[in-house]
């Protein structure tokens, strides 16, 4: 009982150094240790993608990782997004498609977009529907959740 | 020119809460944590029908970071809870009913002290035979859940003569359908911080749907007046109906432990908690019998549904209410008898979902439709046409249609846009290949709001700052449908302001009035309504300081733009902020409240007649399938929804509702289904539960439909269930095109599309539920309708 593991990692690009148990997953670090809230726990099985952050830029669900694996890496949340609250083009497009309905799988979607995004310049609408198809959604059907992603690569591209 | 054509009524504005949503900063219910909080957990129930023999929680106690374990004997007030039957117990006393049912509750410093905690409570059960079957659960000497027996709801609709009717018919159509249990699956679970307040009372913050209802449960259970106890609803990570029950019950524990402990308590469900505890969608039985001639008239109708409202009453009493009102559809016939059951069962209770009571029925009539289509030899769009509601048209219950009645047009719209009769024909011809392509038209009317269910009022309240800006409240609550964006809209549509200068503040139920729960699509009607007479009030004040400022009549002003305009020649008198703060300096007042109440509605519980609603919206989808006659999978390639909303609020808010609801639909008519084998789940998670994902949901094609209805602000009626509430028959019959085989059981999975029935295993299986059989005496009501 109450071994810890020393852990450094960086974190929305800032070094976190603390130390955790072996068996606490990257969630619950992020939500209960460091007081992150905007990642979500949906499922805690891998399923439901609402605990989606990237890990040296790749999509995974934080509730599967644990959080002595992160050390040296670097993670990203959706609060590392918009520090300064300046929206991304990404955000922005959320907004304008009417992409956000409850907003519980939001955080999640966001990550697994930016991860779609950040290796892919021009995806067609079949890879953003498999980007996304490990996040669950209950409000919107999807289908303005596309809509966003595919604005936010057309303004990204338009950007450059 | 409409006064309000020019303001932002109508448009695609960004929801109000969506900055925090994209950014990680609002709040949902397991966000909030306090210093020294501690956590609760629940014991629950090892039966599903058994005697509580004793509790002993001595080990429990004993276990070193645990600071309260508590049981039904320690609730000071009242135990039990219910808003139309008061039978469903905080925590079980001497009987628990399903395997939800909590017996214990512990308060930890940890969650995983909590668990252990729980581990060491030792519970003696005494088993009773379970009830499974709610047709057999109807039967004679079935055992009872409940004392008062097991059918617990009788709706009726008489009309006519049905003999007569049957008498007059050239066929008889007869079919029994089925539906499942579904789970609501929001994304977030339910979740709650209670802490105790400096009055005795409590407050506690959580992700609740009807916050009034379980106000008042929580303040019966800890002996509290009203204004004691304050509930603050979180940002909601969606509810679809299902964070009423399951919530107050969650807040009247938490709070019972707040108060033992004098200490805050946070208590989070897991899934799998969630799953285990949760209410679900009635699984219904429905005997449809209809007479017709051979020109398609419809000459008698005989319906009998027969819903499974699990072990407690919770909203069964409203939802089958709704089903007997609309068991019909929207088609005219003059001879009707509607019978509407809800029945106890040792299953998980059941109540409110998106739909109500109707996703069920539509299942149903929009079958017999295509069924009454083939016989009468019409296709499925002129047989629902012939016979649908017209302006003018008299219900089932002897309601007259006094308001645009856009069936027609609805229905012809989603026939036009996916090509239905050129396609119904062309599919409905084609018999070779195993990959098949159908086409599916439904369609439905729907009572707006409450209807004759109960009193339906709601307040507002709008409170200007003196730099221009607006804080919307009321009683009506976001809980991720946008109806915070459609108050805000409304009331930046009353002042002809952007709506980036409004706020909206979640419900808190010691600073507004109790508006009756957030259900029934209700919110944007009542809620949006009320908004609307706020907002009036104290634009009345501001153009009257307005007036004084310019020495122009208040007559002949208005509001637009951010400016207060005269009428005559639009020129910019002041603007909306220099009037706001005009109006503190002269001490006036700048906040409103608006009350709306809905227009009366009748009921005769006897004949089943009455003026049911006080206004309906009408909707029609049309779904492209395609069917692998081999493994009977069903893919939706292509599919449109059409709604009269009376007028859109904000166009991307309604498309989103109808999207979503067409997703959900989707689940409901080929994905999901909720197993309960014996009372036992049989799923527990998003791995075993199966929600549509971004590659099961096709891009929806919508089409809003707009007939101004007088009843609703600025001309707007409801969408989140009538977007819901037709999907499933559509897909359903489009499968029906696809191969010619009618099914009539949800889900339309592979089995039922490949062999035309589900896959069940012959009896219960597992060691938990040998040891109950065993123990049971009686085992009739163990038997399935199948192998009987």
């Amino acid at each position: 009982m109450n071994v810890t593991v020393a852990l450094s990692f960086t974190l929305n690009g800032k070094p976190q150094e603390l130390d955790v148990p072996p068996n606490m997953t990257l969630l619950t670090l992020l939500r209960e240790e460091i007081g992150l809230t905007g990642t979500k726990r949906g499922c805690d099985v891998g399923e439901c993608g609402a605990c989606t952050v990237l890990l040296d830029g790749r999509a995974v669900n934080s509730c599967l990782v644990l959080a002595p694996q992160v050390a040296g890496r670097e993670v990203v949340t959706v609060e590392g997004l918009a520090p300064l609250g300046t929206l991304r083009p990404l955000q922005e497009a959320f907004l304008d498609h009417g992409a956000v309905q409850c907003g519980f799988c939001t955080p999640g979607m966001l990550m697994s977009a930016k991860d779609l995004l950040d290796h892919t310049s021009e995806p067609s609408t079949k890879e953003i529907r498999e980007a996304i198809a490990g996040n669950l959604c209950r409000c919107t059907g999807y289908q303005q959740i596309v809509e966003a992603i595919e604005d936010a690569a057309r303004r990204k591209n338009t950007a450059r | 020119m409409d006064p309000d054509k020019q303001t932002i009524i109508g448009s695609p504005e960004r929801r109000v809460d969506a900055w925090g949503k994209v950014t990680g900063t609002a709040k949902f219910a397991a966000d909030y944590s306090l210093p020294h909080q501690l956590y609760g957990k629940v014991l629950r129930s090892k039966h599903p029908h058994a005697r509580i023999v004793s509790i002993n929680t001595g080990n429990a106690a004993k276990l070193r970071g645990v600071e309260a374990v508590l049981t039904a004997g320690d609730i000071p007030g009242s135990r039990k809870f219910g808003v139309v039957v008061k039978n469903q117990e905080i925590l079980a006393g001497e009987k628990v009913r399903y395997l939800g049912d909590g017996v214990a509750l512990v308060a930890a410093r940890s969650a995983e002290i909590a668990e252990e905690a729980l581990r060491l409570i030792d519970v003696v059960y005494e088993a009773l035979p379970v009830v499974s079957d709610p047709e057999a659960a109807m039967w004679e000497g079935a055992p009872r859940i409940h004392p008062e027996g097991n059918v617990f709801v009788h709706h009726k609709v008489r009309k006519g003569d049905i003999e007569k009717g049957f008498a007059e018919s050239d066929f008889v159509i007869q079919r029994r359908f089925r539906t499942q249990f579904i789970e609501h699956c929001a994304i977030e679970t339910e979740a709650v911080l209670a802490e105790p307040a400096e009055h005795g009372g409590v407050k506690i913050v959580g992700s609740i749907q009807n916050l009034f209802s379980s106000r008042r449960s929580v303040a019966a259970a800890l002996n509290l007046d009203l204004n004691q106890v304050q509930l603050i609803q979180a940002t909601l990570g969606g509810s679809f109906g299902g964070k009423d029950e399951v919530m107050t019950s969650m807040c009247c524990r938490a709070a019972l432990l707040a108060r033992a402990t004098g200490r805050p308590v946070k208590m989070v469900n897991t899934r799998e908690e969630s799953m285990l505890e949760s209410y679900k969608r009635h699984p219904y039985a429905m005997y449809y019998r209809w007479g017709a001639k051979n020109d398609g008239t419809i000459t008698a109708m005989e319906i009998r549904c027969i819903a499974d409202g699990g072990a407690y009453a919770s909203m069964s009493p409203f939802v089958t209410w709704r089903s007997v009102v609309q068991a019909t559809g929207p088609y005219a016939c003059e001879n009707v008898r509607t019978d509407v059951y809800a029945v106890y069962t040792n299953n998980n209770y059941t109540g409110a979902m998106r739909g109500f009571g109707s996703p069920q029925v539509n299942f149903a009539i929009e079958s017999m439709m295509d069924e009454l289509a083939e016989r009468a030899g019409m296709n499925p769009l002129e047989i629902r046409i012939r016979n649908c509601f017209r302006r003018g048209s008299v219900t089932a219950t002897g309601q007259k249609l006094d308001h645009v009645v856009s069936l027609q047009e609805v229905l012809e719209k989603a026939a036009g846009e996916i090509g239905f009769e050129e396609k119904w024909k062309r599919y409905r011809a084609a018999t070779e290949g195993t990959h098949r392509r159908g086409v599916g038209l439904a369609c439905s009317y729907r009572g707006v709001s409450l209807g004759a269910e109960g009193a339906d009022a709601a307040e507002a309240a709008v409170s200007v700052q003196t730099d221009g800006s607006v804080i919307v409240s009321s009683g009506i609550t976001d809980m991720g449908q946008g109806a915070g964006t459609q108050m805000s809209q409304i009331v930046a549509g009353v002042f002809g302001i952007p709506l980036g200068r409004v706020r909206f503040l979640n419900t808190d139920t010691s600073r507004v009035a109790d508006s009756g729960p957030t259900v029934a699509s209700r919110g944007t009607i009542t809620g949006g309504a009320a908004a609307k007479n706020a907002a009036e009030v104290v634009r009345a004040t501001l153009l009257g300081v307005a007036g004084e400022m310019s020495g122009i009549s208040p007559r002949d002003l208005e509001m637009a733009e951010g400016y207060v305009v005269r009428t005559a020649d639009r020129s910019r008198l002041a603007s909306f902020a220099e009037v706001a703060a005009e109006c503190f300096e002269k001490g006036r007042p700048m906040h409103g409240i608006g009350w709306h109440r809905s227009p009366k509605t009748t009921w005769d519980e006897a004949t089943g007649q009455g003026d049911a609603y006080f206004t309906f919206v009408y909707g029609a989808n049309a779904a492209e399938v395609v069917v692998d006659t081999e493994t009977g999978k069903v893919d939706v390639e292509d599919f449109v929804s059409v709604h009269d909303v009376g007028r859109a609020i904000n166009r991307d808010a309604v498309r989103g509702q109808m999207i979503g609801g067409v997703a959900m639909g989707l689940g409901y008519g080929l994905l999901e289904e909720f197993v309960l084998e014996e009372g036992i789940p049989a799923q527990h998670n998003f791995d075993e539960y199966l929600i549509p994902t971004s590659m099961d949901v096709p891009p929806v094609k919508t089409v809003i439909v707009e007939n101004e209805d007088p009843a609703g602000p600025f001309g707007a009626k409801s969408v989140g269930e009538p977007a819901n509430e037709i999907a499933a028959p559509a897909i359903v019959n489009a499968i029906f095109n696809a191969t010619g085989k009618r099914i009539t059981e949800l889900p339309a999975d592979l089995e039922r599309v490949r062999l035309g029935h589900a896959l069940r295993r012959p009896g219960p299986r597992g060691s938990a539920l040998k040891e109950t059989e065993q123990s049971l005496p009686d085992l009739s009501c163990k038997i399935r309708p199948a192998e009987r």
